[in-house]
């Protein structure tokens, strides 16, 4: 007697912290950043040369691999997360222990 | 003719709008929440100012994803007039539905203040009943209301006549002393390319009689109601 073997067992997924670095892009004037830098020069850190403002955001999701979770997490920075018009973003990916 | 006026969570300009059409204009308008799907039963729509959605991410980013946004945007590519204000304005943005982005004023400071724009085109139905170079008097209130496009696409809008209202003095006059925001060329409001879809950062609906500091604002208002009319004969 055979046993059925024609089921497709799901893919295993993995847990992935996505950090997303969210900022201007360069061409964009960024006032915020001009006065956290003159607010540094202010207190006497002459060295600064200059501050860009962003946003930081901390995704976590589930994925099949690595390359999988970062092209989802791409997917939704080019989406929603940040806007291609004015923003540029960048995504570092950890995998996170399994439960 | 009947108005919609799109409510998102966090919307705070859409009494004023309700009130504009109907006590200003003395027209018909409905109030239309976000998570309808339909603006079948509408002539003309208006997205008003606020902060939906918190502005969080940003201003308007979250908005967009509504689930009455993809019958604003059928509603926009049969020619229908969509009048985005202020967070309307950068919804509309975030839509696609018209180009650029509204970044953080200049000063850094949320402005609340009345300008004056000058109108730059007649080519749109909100400005059709305007001479291009007319002043108006409009208030303003927003923290991110710089308008910013590259260089070459702000050279596009500029040739394709989607430049709608600029910044300017009483007299018209176009100078940076009078940019509350620091916006690129001054521009206050723009259209898309068909001149159907208008954004802009002033408040036409906070302008609708003289007991509220002006009534400028119908003369935007009122032309959309009349070329509305017209388009529906046609």
């Amino acid at each position: 007697m055979s046993v059925k073997t024609d089921e497709v067992s799901p893919a295993v997924k993995h847990s992935y912290l996505a950090e997303v670095f969210i900022s201007l892009k360069p061409v964009v004037n960024d006032p915020e950043g001009l006065s956290i830098r003159d607010g540094l020069r202010s207190l006497g850190y002459a060295e600064v040369e200059s501050v860009r403002a962003g946003k930081y955001l901390r995704v976590t999701l589930s994925a099949a691999s690595m390359a999988d979770a970062e092209a989802a997490v791409a997917r939704m920075c080019d989406q929603l997360l940040a806007n291609p018009v004015m923003e540029i973003y960048r995504i570092q990916l950890t995998a996170l222990a399994d439960h | 003719m009947r108005f919609g006026v799109v409510i998102f969570p966090g919307s705070n300009g859409d009494h004023d709008a309700l009130s504009s059409i109907e006590r200003g204009l003395g027209e018909e308008v409905v109030p239309v929440w976000h998570k309808e799907r339909s603006v079948d039963h509408c002539d003309a729509l208006l997205i008003p100012g606020g902060f939906s959605y918190g502005d969080y991410l940003r201003a308007g980013a979250i908005a967009r994803f509504s689930p009455i946004m993809d019958a604003v945007a059928e509603f926009a590519e049969q020619g229908g007039p969509v009048l985005g204000i202020c967070n309307g304005f950068q919804t509309l943005t975030e839509a696609r539905l018209l180009r650029g982005a509204l970044l953080r004023n200049g000063s850094l400071h949320f402005v609340c203040a009345w300008v004056y724009v000058r109108v730059e085109t007649d080519r749109t139905p909100f400005t059709a009943e305007l001479d291009p170079g007319a002043v108006l008097r409009l208030p303003i209130a927003h923290g991110q209301g710089r308008y910013f496009v590259t260089p070459e696409q702000y050279a596009e809008l500029e040739a394709n006549d989607q430049i709608v209202f600029r910044y300017s003095d009483a007299h018209g006059e176009v100078h940076d002393d009078h940019n509350p925001n620091a916006s690129i060329g001054h521009v206050a409001g723009v259209s898309n390319r068909r001149g159907n879809v208008v954004g802009l950062m002033p408040h036409p609906e906070r302008a609708y009689e003289m007991g509220i500091g002006g009534d400028d604002g119908l003369r935007i208002l009122g032309a959309v109601s009349r070329a509305a009319m017209r388009a529906v004969r046609v």
